[in-house]
């Protein structure tokens, strides 16, 4: 167990540096990027960049700089808004986005498990085709077509919702159920399948053959093996919420992280983008290692090795 | 005949024309008939048929160029004359859409078949290799796994200015590290298998046995995820393109209708409902036939 | 004496996209108490399926039971309602599997799942489960049973697991065990372990087992009688010897010849039997062995033969017992 945890922390650390190295990189190297110096810039904002990212000093003192303020926390200042800096930006927006996402993941997990035992256990039969169909459905339809439909139905017709904005309880409903969509289809399937595998796997025969009834095979036996396979999932569920963010904020004028960082990018504003992408990516990349501590704790296997 | 008189042997000619065995269907012809007994897979292949006609001949029927503006038209109604109504410019939409369905399904198949061979090549080759080469590759593809592609793509595009080979170029840089694990993982397991040695002890180079026997029984994963990866980048190309970072003006895929479209859809929904109509309706039908074709080649759904 | 078990007319089918498999096609038996009952015969001739069918583990799709009655206590339990079958599964009759590497879920401890059934069909307290399971670990000849208990299959061995399933399904005194294979997936020094353990149980607990194999050298050591299935039917029903010393059913001649011995002469060649087990699908309206039986009459295209009674436990499905046919030499 140990080692597993080890070698986890190992790998993060080791992308973590990859993706810190890859943004400087693509920054400075590629021609016609941020900083180059022909950019015309507003004098204060150009002060800032100078001051700050010592553009005159050989490039791996530049490097080293840039990791050193990283690894302090320190994300730099807009390119483009000479007061604010980059972790301004994201203490504003990420508590939001955050909130938000929390939501969404809750009613996807909350939904999305019971609906895929449904139909396992029904499988074939019209809840399980009802559950499919469904699924595929949110999975297949991008989310930003879905939070458009669903503005158009329930805040513009039939004035269920409010439109846009945030404060209000009634203000998160839409964009949650929207950036939900995905991931909730996503783990109805995941849920189906990983159920339908181990329900037809020969422990559950002898379950059964002891005895006991339907509800408690299904509950003791066959949830925490098939549920395994979903846990695992969790990480890229949170990179979706994250991406989907981008669109639902944009559209329903939600104040959040994911809405700076797409204004950032159609502002050009080059350190906000490069700051906003290593914090998402730092995020995801310590939520991916939780996921596996959490995972290696669920799985007898994993703990305790093989022994005997 | 009288039952008395059946108490006598057969004769081996007899036995011989009483034998019937139950002729064995083999692994494609079953998986193509289950795959036709899948409803919904079936509608999905002929939705995407009828969508790539669309694509391939549609706009050479229209009247109109998709960057062909009429000005004294814009926001046009739904008439016999524009089927789907004219945008901002007074662009026929219908046409766009059109041209839209060639460079998103140009954008799907092309980014999906680039990470097919990168993945079932680098899949492959570390598979086949084992040991310390597939070790090292085997980690390579744990870092790019544990970094969010995403993040990555909209940072090149960002850096690379939008445009259609730029999008090419992002979407291929990072997906086909599940391609790569799938094939290794089939790779792994049937290099164990007799076949292999049969063919190594004919004397087939490694390369050859890799290319001519590996791969091919390794198809059908490898069919089911190249089906799966196609809505995939779609979507991606869409959402790229909704946050201003697909392709440029004037050339629009469908997720630059789509974007478009959303901003003025409160007054024009038309200009939205098309393209998003054609996004969604391309995706369900690769996400059907995708899994269908998963249930049908799936060897253990055999009987 | 009265039997625990009274089959009659059993037909299970399964269905498919092919067809109606038809795995169980009409048999009857009887078990009586502390007996060890074989039922011999190669893949697919449907003994599996009458193990399962005996518990009701039939699960519709695809699987039914179509006819028959299985009377255990003079109740046909195959019209209980299922909340009273399920006292009887694993209380009055239990099963040990055949693949013990996944036959035990592996993310609960051994421990519990003993106890669960304990608790399930006895009204133990855990203080009393547990006692009682390390017990039961302890009967089946596993060292270190407190360890055992609070540990995981993974981190046992095959035979160790084939032993836990032995525990579990004893562990409520059952008055029947069915052991589908309990040999096959372990090797051979435990398999001889096993047949032990098994054969003091049913004379410890005068428990009757019903143990289901292809391979006769494991019936022959354990099992006082013996049934032969091929597709579907029962071809051969006697006591062990009987079987052994008089068979005679073309099939059962052809399963004794094809276990090699030792002490053959080294030129033989290792004899089979030709050709392929039947379609169930559209089985043959005649004795299903026709096809592969060297003395096969036109009248076993024809017709399925009756039973015909050759001793007080022993009759056979074949053509051959009428009066009218010729007589069969063996050695052919």
């Amino acid at each position: 167990m140990k080692k597993f945890v080890l070698r986890r922390v190992i790998a993060m650390v080791i992308t973590l540096w990859v993706i810190a190295s890859l943004t400087f990189l693509l920054a400075k190297v590629i021609p016609g990027g941020p900083f180059t110096k022909e950019k015309a810039l507003p004098p204060a904002v150009l002060r800032n960049i100078e001051a700050k990212y010592h553009l005159n000093d050989p490039l791996w003192k530049q490097y080293y700089d840039y990791i050193k303020n990283l690894l302090r926390g320190d994300l730099g200042p807009s390119f483009r808004y000479d007061a604010l800096t980059v972790n301004d930006i994201i203490k504003k927006g990420f508590p939001v986005s955050a909130f938000l996402g929390t939501i969404a993941l809750l009613i996807s997990i909350g939904l999305g498990i019971p609906a895929g035992i449904i139909s396992a256990y029904k499988q074939n039969f019209w809840q399980d085709n009802f559950v499919m169909f469904f699924s595929i459905l949110g999975i297949s339809i991008p989310n930003f077509i879905l939070a458009t439909l669903f503005m158009y139905f329930f805040s513009l017709k039939l004035h269920i919702f409010p439109t846009a904005g945030w404060g209000q309880v009634g203000n998160i409903v839409l964009p949650a159920v929207t950036l939900a969509a995905y991931p909730t289809a996503y783990i109805a399937r995941l849920t189906r399948s990983s159920m339908l595998d181990v329900l037809n796997q020969d422990y559950i025969k002898t379950a059964r053959s002891k005895g006991l009834s339907e509800y408690k095979v299904l509950v003791i036996h066959a949830l925490k093996n098939a549920l395994i396979p979903v846990v695992t999932y969790l990480g890229p569920l949170i990179a979706a919420v994250f991406t989907g963010s981008f669109v639902v904020e944009r559209i329903f004028f939600i104040p959040g992280l994911g809405r700076y960082y797409v204004t950032s990018i159609y502002d050009r504003d080059y350190t906000v983008i490069l700051g906003t992408t290593i914090f998402y990516a730092a995020f995801l990349i310590i939520a991916n290692f939780v996921v596996d501590i959490v995972y290696a704790i669920i799985d007898p296997r994993i703990t305790y090795g093989s022994g005997g | 005949m009288k039952e008395d008189e059946l108490f006598t042997p057969v004769t081996s000619e007899e036995l011989e024309i009483k034998e019937y065995i139950r002729p064995g269907v083999g692994y494609w012809a079953d998986a193509w008939r289950r795959l036709k007994k899948n409803k919904l897979a079936v509608v999905g292949l002929v939705m995407i048929i009828l969508i790539l006609a669309l694509a391939i001949f549609g706009p050479i029927f229209s009247p109109y160029e998709y960057d062909q503006t009429e000005l004294t038209n814009v926001y046009g109604k739904i008439t016999l004359k524009h089927p789907f109504g004219t945008d901002e410019l007074g662009r026929d939409v219908l046409t766009r859409v059109l041209y839209g369905a060639r460079i998103s399904l140009a954008v799907g198949f092309v980014a999906s078949f680039i990470n097919l061979i990168i993945g079932v090549f680098y899949g492959g080759i570390s598979g086949f290799a084992g040991g310390r080469l597939d070790e090292i590759m085997m980690r390579i593809v744990d870092v790019i796994y544990g970094v969010p592609i995403l993040l990555i793509v909209i940072l090149l595009m960002v850096v690379l200015q939008p445009g259609l080979k730029n999008v090419f170029i992002a979407l291929g840089i990072g997906y086909w590290v599940g391609m790569a694990r799938i094939v290794r993982g089939q790779v792994l397991s049937l290099k164990e298998q007799e076949f292999t040695l049969a063919a190594r002890a004919l004397g087939a180079s490694r390369w050859r046995t890799l290319v001519r026997h590996l791969i091919p029984n390794s198809i059908g994963p490898i069919v089911v995820t190249a089906t799966l990866l196609i809505p995939n980048a779609i979507f991606f190309e869409s959402f790229l393109s909704f946050i201003g970072l697909g392709v440029s003006a004037p050339m629009a895929s469908w997720g630059v209708l789509a974007s478009d479209g959303s901003r003025a859809f409160q007054s024009h929904p038309n200009l939205l409902f098309f393209p998003a109509i054609f996004i969604s309706v391309t995706m369900l039908s690769f996400n059907f036939l995708g899994d269908g074709l998963r249930d049908a080649l799936d060897p253990r759904l055999r009987k | 004496m009265e039997p625990v078990i009274d089959v009659k007319n059993l037909r299970t089918e399964f269905k498919t996209y092919a067809g109606v498999v038809k795995a169980v096609r009409g048999i009857d038996f009887k078990i009586y108490p502390g007996e060890a009952l074989g039922i011999v015969g190669e893949s697919g001739c449907g003994k599996s399926v009458t193990g399962l069918s005996i518990m009701r583990l039939i699960t519709w799709p695809p699987g039914k039971i179509v006819d028959g009655e299985i009377i255990l206590d003079g109740k046909d339990i195959l019209k209980l309602p299922e909340s009273e079958m399920r006292k009887i599964r694993g209380g009055e009759i239990s099963m040990i599997f055949q693949d013990p590497m996944t036959s035990l879920n592996p993310t609960l401890t051994i421990g519990f799942q003993l106890i669960e059934m304990l608790k399930l069909h006895r009204d133990y307290t855990d203080e009393q489960a547990k006692n009682r399971a390390i017990e039961l670990l302890d009967l089946v000849r596993i060292k270190s049973p407190k360890e055992v208990f609070n540990q995981y299959p993974h981190q046992l061995s095959g035979g160790m697991r084939q032993r836990v399933m032995i525990a579990m399904a004893i562990s409520c005194e059952p008055k029947i065990i069915i052991a589908d294979e309990p040999t096959t997936s372990v090797d051979v020094t435990i398999q001889a372990q096993i047949l032990n353990i098994l054969n003091d149980l049913r004379s410890r607990l005068n428990s009757s087992v019903i143990l289901i194999t292809h391979n006769l050298a494991v019936v022959a050591g354990l099992c006082n009688r013996i049934v032969v299935m091929y597709a579907g039917l029962i071809v051969e029903e006697g006591l062990d010897k009987d079987i052994f010393d008089n068979p005679r059913h073309p099939y059962t001649w052809g399963l004794l010849k094809a276990v090699p011995r030792v002490d053959e002469e080294e030129r033989e060649r290792l004899s089979t039997i030709k050709g392929l087990p039947p379609d169930l699908i559209a089985p043959p309206k005649g004795c299903p062995f026709a096809q592969r039986c060297s003395y096969a009459m036109k009248i076993c295209f024809e017709k399925l033969p009756p039973y015909f009674d050759i001793d007080r436990e022993h009759r056979v499905l074949c053509w051959l017992l009428d009066k009218r046919a010729p007589k069969a030499d063996r050695s052919k």
